[in-house]
């Protein structure tokens, strides 16, 4: 069966809808699950960080004409993998570490560019996102992206989740701390590429950031907090696919923007958690 | 530990320090700020190695330690505690990783393990209760529960009772002398604050500039007119007494 078989309603009633629409569950549901560790440990730029070396790849794949999303792959956890070696190593702080990325990436994707002839429709695609023009290549690359951050981070969160706490005591405890951390900023990589076709390198990042931010002030348990983000980076895709095709909207802008207006409405409604209040939390069942 | 010397950046930090914890033995170090005491722990957990001599954990090279497990380690308190979306049983729960292979679920002796680590210091209550809901006491307990989870043979504790509220401190020495006297743990307790321990330890370690300046009952410390407990502000005048 195909997705143009499927049933469903408006606004995905139409192939091309129903593409976007998977393409967006899965980053929408993807991208927070990493975000949560990002954000946990202070780092919450390091996606946008990781874009732009994405976009040196983009554009480094158009000039030799190879499949920009193989080569933004590799530039990517080349630039994650520099980065957490860089942070590890005392060698640049966090933040530095980000900008040096952050500026050579967008720098050698300018001149990789300029070099491949223009900046033109197709550097744009990957710049701004393109979900709507998604085809079966790429749904089925953005959902083989996905089951390796969720089988990942099935294995990996409780791990991933004791180094956010507290990484001396973790490595203490014997965790493998480098190679998780490794595999964190690889898989971190392995979403923004993912996201790229979806909202955009210049955007995806927010989908792991957002998200979690808002779950960040509903849940209590940890657990909670990254079924709670991915749920609604789903929402998210899902409600800016329908509100961009009901007004012709750019639909990765509008997708950030939902999830930025849910984050608005959570911490409108709640306070931060903390000793002087908390309200609308969820308990995650204990395990 | 067998003198055991240590250079950062060409300043000696540690010079010629031995000591011994055996177990069952509850043992403080104590000493100014910037007398090496976390250089010290540090290298005893294997996170920093020795310029001179030999460090031992468990009879082993600290990075040759197979089961983890049984080291217990409750650093300071984490300045993000607070914001973590976590629970009380999620913190302790990671306590278990080492002791079961950190790939794994937790199965029911997990679980069970937490019940009990909760149990001891006295956080049942709280197992569901988000970190940033707490005291910075009670985040210190359940950071301690954390350190417990697995039963360990040795437990380290770095400054714990850093800003912690005194019925916190009460429950803290009960945990510790239980973990010591019942348990047969060796306890080494880093801290300047040694007054609710002051009458269950049965060694003291006086670290200064580098070197141990005193190294045993609180009894003589009382002897030389120093009491950790009463008159707690006294450890650093006496000192700056030292030679």
């Amino acid at each position: 069966m195909s997705l143009a078989t499927l049933p469903l309603p408006w606004p995905f009633e139409r192939e091309f809808m129903q593409l976007a629409l998977a393409a967006g569950l899965i980053v929408g549901l993807c991208a927070p699950l990493i975000g949560t560790f990002i954000v946990q440990k202070r780092m919450s730029l390091m996606g946008d960080g990781i874009g732009h070396v994405a976009f040196a790849g983009v554009a480094a794949g158009l000039l030799v004409d190879v499949w920009p999303i193989w080569t933004a792959l590799v530039a990517a956890v080349v630039g994650a993998v520099g980065i957490e070696w860089l942070r590890s190593r005392g060698r640049a702080s966090g933040d530095l570490a980000l900008a040096v990325l952050f500026y050579s990436g967008i720098a050698g994707g300018v001149v990789l560019t300029g070099l491949a002839g223009s900046l033109n429709a197709g550097t744009l695609t990957y710049l701004f996102g393109s979900i709507l023009t998604v085809d079966n290549s790429d749904a089925l690359t953005v959902a083989i992206l996905g089951g390796v951050i969720v089988a990942s981070i099935a294995v990996c969160w409780r791990a991933l989740f004791s180094i956010v706490l507290d990484e001396e005591a973790a490595r203490v405890a014997g965790l493998p701390v480098d190679a998780l951390n490794l595999g964190l900023a690889a898989l971190t990589a392995v979403t923004i590429v993912a996201g790229m076709r979806i909202v955009g390198v210049l955007l995806v990042a927010a989908l792991m950031v957002l998200p979690v931010g808002a779950a960040g002030r509903l849940t209590r348990s940890f657990p909670a907090t990254l079924l709670v983000a991915s749920l609604i980076g789903a929402t998210s895709a899902v409600v800016g696919l329908a509100a961009a095709r009901q007004w012709a909207l750019a639909p990765g802008g509008t997708i950030v923007l939902v999830a930025a207006a849910i984050f608005v409405v959570s911490a409108t409604v709640t306070r931060l958690p903390g000793r002087n209040g908390n309200r609308l939390l969820l308990s995650g069942q204990p395990r | 530990m067998d003198a055991v010397s240590f250079v950062y950046r060409d300043t000696p930090v540690l010079d010629g320090v031995s000591f011994k914890i055996a177990s069952g033995e509850f043992v403080a170090l104590t000493g100014p700020n910037g007398s090496g005491k976390s250089t010290l722990l540090r290298l005893i957990l294997g996170l920093l190695t020795p310029a001179e001599g030999t460090v031992r954990l468990l009879g082993q090279p600290p990075r040759q330690v197979r089961d983890r497990w049984r080291v217990g380690y409750v650093p300071q308190r984490p300045a993000t505690a607070d914001l973590l979306p976590a629970t009380v049983q999620d913190v302790v729960a990671t306590g278990r990783l080492a002791r079961r292979g950190w790939w794994r679920r937790p199965n029911a002796g997990d679980r069970q393990a937490i019940r009990d680590a909760l149990d001891t210091v006295g956080m049942s209550d709280l197992r569901n209760r988000r970190m940033g809901e707490l005291s910075g006491g009670q985040q210190q307990r359940a950071f301690i529960a954390k350190a417990l989870v697995t039963t360990p043979d040795l437990l380290l504790l770095d400054e714990p009772t850093t800003g912690v509220d005194a019925a916190s401190q009460h429950r803290f020495r009960d945990t510790l002398v239980t973990a010591a006297r019942d348990r047969g743990a060796a306890v080494l307790l880093v801290s300047h604050e040694l007054g609710a321990v002051a009458g269950d330890l049965d060694r003291v370690l006086l670290l200064r500039r580098g070197k141990i300046a005193f190294d045993g009952p609180p009894a003589d410390l009382t002897a030389a007119g120093v009491s950790l407990g009463v008159h707690a502000n006294d450890l650093p005048i006496w000192l700056e007494g030292l030679g």
